[in-house]
């Protein structure tokens, strides 16, 4: 598996570390609902047979964070794109 | 028919010709009282156990392919029970003692083999660590021992012992932990659940659920609607689809495991050892093909297929460990999709749904967990309650606070 990075160019996977989904955002913590809110986020994911988003770290290479669209099915990668332009991982 | 020593004798006098498939390949009917979705392990043995235990035989396991096909057939097949958390312990020692009863229980030779799991330090600190996971599982009334340098050397001379950064300084022997042929366990759980009266239906998906109110009371199925009075999953890393189906999210993420077989070699290591520097662990099947393995690829996946980064570590701890290994050719690598809970620990519930019960969360530790899994999932839809071991593995675990994580590493998946 390569990740096409922007800033790097296509480079192999193990390069990089994973976090996970990207999809998921950060609760507001005052926010009256913030307990259940918290679960879901830190516990729940969709889990998808198919398209993902997801946040990988390029460690040895330029140290971005990159937001990458994959299927979980084949591997393939159709996006990867920074993730200060895409949104910091929450 | 029983198999016997008799049976063998009187068939190998007339051609093999007597024997008779080993259980029937069912269609399915319109109703039962028990649904389980998923003929891996865990299903056929829960399958067998309601009708062995519970008397409930009007019992239905729909799989996809053929049974066996998935985590079942594809994992390195190492049993034991050396856990440290008192969630776990106590289920895992329960399946270790339903494998030492197994073969005769089932009348099916499953090559149960209780050959000893040696689990190695490397520092100070990872002894200190075993000596406690060992204390723990004795207080759980399981059989532990610390072995120290000389001794691990007396087992396996052919270790790197004074390797430069990870000298083996001795290990953690479960000497009840072993093997079983995982294929085997599959025929032999399906072949007691068939002759109880189970059907097993293959080749039949289920593709959605039939609900009156909120309650589910069947399945869609691409062989057709089936009622059922319960419905109990069991599909390993297809855990998030088919709750999917019923609405539910589940703390689960699908990852890939990949595992290795070499070419087949005279008797060489008679136990399972584990590497403790590095994820790399290693047995040899009664074949000869030494079997060994180490971390899951690490991101989320469905493709029974993983990546070179993980075989290139899985080598490096391989050779760090036994550097006779580089010798040898690989003849099979493959991948299978793991059902990664939040927490690295299991699930054995109701859900929210009334009528769906899951069973699901095994990470890359559900084989040995086979009968006990089946055993304890039985107890649950037969008696609405838990089993006495399985009472921990709770879906809303993650919502209350009462986590299992064996690693402590928090809710990180990949790092379980
Ligand atoms: C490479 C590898 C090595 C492993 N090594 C070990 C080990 O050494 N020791 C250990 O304890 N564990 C090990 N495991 C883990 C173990 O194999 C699993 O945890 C366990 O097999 C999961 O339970 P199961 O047997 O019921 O799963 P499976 O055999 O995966 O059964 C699930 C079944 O559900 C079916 N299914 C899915 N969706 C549907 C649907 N919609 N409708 C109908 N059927 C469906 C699938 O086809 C499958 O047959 C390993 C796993 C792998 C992949
Ligand atoms: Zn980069």
């Amino acid at each position: 598996m390569r990740i096409p990075c922007p800033y790097c160019g296509e480079r192999d996977a193990h390069e990089f570390a994973y976090l996970g989904d990207a999809t998921v955002t950060r609760p507001d913590p005052a926010a009256a609902d913030a307990a259940q809110a918290f679960h879901d986020y830190v516990y729940l994911r969709d889990n998808p047979a198919g398209a993902h988003q997801e946040w990988w770290y390029h460690a040895n290479g330029c140290r971005q964070w990159l937001r990458v669209a994959r299927d979980t099915r084949t591997h393939a990668i159709a996006a990867a794109t920074s993730a200060r332009v895409s949104g910091e991982p929450a | 028919m029983r198999y016997s020593f008799l049976s063998i004798l009187a068939n190998g006098l007339s051609g093999q010709k007597g024997w008779a498939p080993a259980w029937r390949d069912a269609a399915p009917k319109p109703a039962y009282d028990v649904i389980i979705v998923g003929g891996g392990g865990h299903g056929l043995a829960t399958a067998y156990y309601l009708a062995k235990v519970h008397g409930i035989r009007n019992v239905a396991v729909l799989e996809k392919g053929v049974i066996g096909s998935g985590n079942a057939g594809r994992n390195t097949t190492i049993i034991r029970s050396n856990y440290l958390l008192p969630g776990n312990e106590p289920f895992y020692e329960w399946s270790m003692k339903l494998w030492e009863g197994l073969e005769q229980e089932l009348n099916y030779n499953a090559m149960v083999s209780q050959r000893g799991i040696l689990n190695l330090f490397h520092s100070d600190a990872q002894r200190d660590a075993y000596a406690r996971r060992g204390n723990a599982m004795r207080l759980a009334g399981v059989d532990s021992e610390l072995l120290d340098k000389a001794r691990v050397k007396a087992m396996y001379p052919f270790l790197d012992f004074d390797n430069a950064r990870f000298p083996i300084q001795g290990g953690l022997l479960q000497a009840r932990a072993g093997t079983a042929r995982h294929d085997a366990v599959v025929w032999g759980y399906a072949r007691a659940a068939d002759r109880l009266g189970v059907d097993i239906v293959q080749n039949c998906e289920v593709t959605g659920f039939i609900r009156e109110g909120d309650a589910i009371v069947g399945v869609e199925t691409t062989r057709g609607p089936v009622r059922a009075g319960k419905v109990a999953v069991a599909v390993a890393g297809s855990s998030s689809r088919v709750a999917g189906m019923a609405g539910l999210r589940l703390p689960i993420e699908s990852h890939v495991l990949q595992a290795f077989v070499s070419e087949g070699l005279k008797p060489l290591v008679d136990g399972v050892i584990t590497f403790g520097a590095g994820h790399f662990y290693i047995s040899q099947s009664d074949k000869g093909g030494l079997v060994f393995g180490g971390d899951i690829d690490g991101y989320n996946s469905y493709a029974q297929r993983g990546n070179l980064p993980v075989i290139e570590d899985v080598c490096e701890g391989g050779m760090a460990l036994m550097p006779r290994l580089g010798r040898l050719r690989l003849l099979r690598h493959w991948g299978g999709i793991m059902d990664m809970s939040m927490d690295g620990s299991p699930i054995i519930d109701r859900t929210p749904v009334p009528g769906l019960y899951l069973n699901a969360g095994w990470c890359y530790g559900g084989f040995k967990a086979t009968p006990a899994s089946g055993w304890c999932f039985a107890h649950l839809l037969a008696t609405g309650a838990p089993h006495e071991t399985a009472g921990a593995f709770r879906l809303d675990r993650f919502r209350t606070g009462h986590l299992i994580d064996e690693k402590g590493v928090g809710a990180q998946p990949n790092l379980h």
